[in-house]
């Protein structure tokens, strides 16, 4: 087999040297220096918008996802195989291609009359096209071995539909929303490519983080590119975490 | 049928539809908008070609590269004991939690000009960033862990059991290897392979920092889609993209075609 040294310097020079680096930039010149750059107003407002678009798309990804998971597992109906085929799109898509296709309908000379370009509400737009397959793919392998017996006691026993998706359907499928809403909300932190187009990146309106990043090493301001970096990585590292722990301590409570 | 499920079925298509749908129809139809001579030649500008060649170009090293060295990171960690495995198994992990944009920062900060060994590869006249090796660095990076997610339950699944007994028949590691593990990893490497090969095609953000994004030169076929679009010709933007959807739909064919093979209902 390869050897583990030969694994090892793959590593080191692809992820283990970069991240050392990011952390060491970011740390160069002590707290204080870390703490100016994230709170140049700026920063401050790409940051701001990048956590509360991503937020959003958690509470929308929350909902729909869960939604279509369940259409696409318990409803019949033609087209059914296409649709839960189409839903892997947005990641076999290249993100950029994801910005041309939104600007495309709901950009300038939209043919249903929709112009988000620009718009604060493109920002999250972009996001939640990006972002439509975790909660969908992680709902729904649990919904299929979900067995329809409990919800059909349950039924019987008198419990109305709402009853019945309330007090079981959506307590088993909790740990699958929860760990796809955290990868949604890392994704949708980092993003960039779809970002660029459609949103204008306009500083204190529509620049996300990512952009902000961008335009700072643009600008060879590499310390201010990196501390505003840390501070997502650490966003998205520790929603993942935390959901992460919430998903066992729940599943370890179920069993 | 219940008038609560139509509901439902209407809301989550009606979702599907304005979100994904109609959106990737109407490029379709923005493309072909004014017939097939503009797109011919947009296809066939000398920009549009060196951006998609250099895009194969770079996938053709990257992806294999990734597969490689991704059976081996699996196997290291569904059959290696040693200490810090969860921690490498999260070291792998890393570039999906990591925004593309700081990894190509990253590498700038290591193989830049000003980063750490950036003297060191100037005395011996290497050049990473701004060109081919550091866009495939790049790529690398940001497809990392789908070979390894990928080959890691299958390796589960298939047990350790086969090997052992190939061993004690007395075949060498190398040959219990490939005759016995690889023949039952395969779906799942493959999976893996459409998955990286996908993303590389795709990949945007950190191959633009690092590839200084020069016409004709480090401009792979995404950073080609922006140049078009930011200077306002919007055919060859269109065709750009769209060569790049219809690539996109091909992995989701093959994704799903693995899907059936495989057993497996879960994307990522």
């Amino acid at each position: 087999m390869l050897g583990k040294g030969l694994l090892g310097i793959y590593l080191t020079v692809l992820v283990l040297l970069p991240v050392a680096a990011l952390l060491a930039k970011s740390g160069n010149g002590g707290i204080g220096a870390f703490w100016r750059e994230i709170s140049n107003p700026e920063a401050l407002a790409a940051i701001k918008l990048t956590l509360a678009a991503s937020a959003i798309v958690v509470i929308v990804n929350a909902v729909f996802g869960t939604l279509v998971a369940w259409v696409l597992v318990r409803d019949e109906f033609p087209g059914k195989a296409i649709v839960n085929a189409l839903i892997d799109l947005p990641f076999a898509l290249p993100t950029i291609v994801a910005g041309v296709v939104l600007l495309a309908l709901y950009g300038k000379n939209s043919p249903v009359g929709i112009d988000v370009a620009f718009t604060r509400a493109s920002v999250v737009g972009a996001l939640l096209f990006v972002t439509l397959p975790f909660v969908v793919r992680s709902v729904q392998p649990v919904l299929l071995e979900l067995d329809l017996a409990m919800e059909e006691a349950a039924a019987s026993l008198g419990a109305g539909p709402l009853t019945v998706l309330r007090r079981i359907v959506l307590p088993t499928l909790a740990p699958a929303i929860i760990s796809g809403v955290a990868l949604s909300f890392a994704r949708a932190v980092g993003e960039f490519g779809s970002l660029v187009l459609i949103t204008g990146n306009l500083p204190f309106k529509t620049e996300a983080g990512s952009v902000y990043i961008f335009g700072q090493i643009q600008n060879e301001n590499l310390a201010a590119a990196a501390a505003v970096s840390v501070l997502l990585l650490l966003a998205a590292l520790l929603v993942l975490g935390l959901l992460g722990f919430a998903v066992r301590r729940r599943s370890r409570h179920v069993l | 049928m219940s008038s609560s499920k139509l509901a439902a079925r209407t809301i989550a298509l009606a979702y599907l539809a304005l979100l994904l749908l109609a959106p990737v129809l109407m490029i379709f139809y923005r493309t072909f908008e004014h017939g097939v001579a503009p797109v011919w030649s947009a296809v066939s500008a000398p920009n549009a070609q060196h951006a998609f060649w250099l895009s194969l170009e770079i996938v053709a090293i990257a992806v294999p590269l990734n597969t490689v060295f991704g059976i081996g990171m699996a196997l290291l960690l569904e059959r290696g004991r040693f200490r810090g495995k969860a921690l490498l198994g999260m070291l792998i992990d890393l570039p999906f939690a990591i925004s593309p944009v700081v990894v190509g920062l990253s590498l700038v900060l290591v193989y830049g000009k000003t980063g750490w060994l950036g003297d060191w590869l100037a005395a011996r006249g290497i050049q990473v960033i701004f060109s081919v090796p550091g866009m495939v660095i790049a790529t690398a990076v940001v497809c990392l862990p789908f070979v390894v997610r990928e080959t890691v339950p299958v390796l589960r699944e298939l047990g350790v059991d086969s090997e052992q007994a190939a061993e004690t028949l007395g075949a060498s590691a190398w040959q219990a290897f490939w005759r016995v593990t690889l023949p039952g990893i395969r779906w799942g490497v493959v999976y893996g392979v459409v998955l990286t090969t996908a993303r590389a095609l795709g990949e945007f953000g950190a191959v633009s920092i690092v590839s200084g994004r020069v016409e004709g030169q480090t401009q792979t076929l995404p950073l080609y889609v922006q140049d078009r679009f930011e200077n306002f010709d919007s055919t060859g933007a269109y065709t750009a993209a769209v060569v790049l959807a219809l690539l996109a739909l091909a992995t989701l064919l093959a994704m799903n075609l693995l899907t059936r093979r495989t057993h497996r209902r879960t994307a990522l």
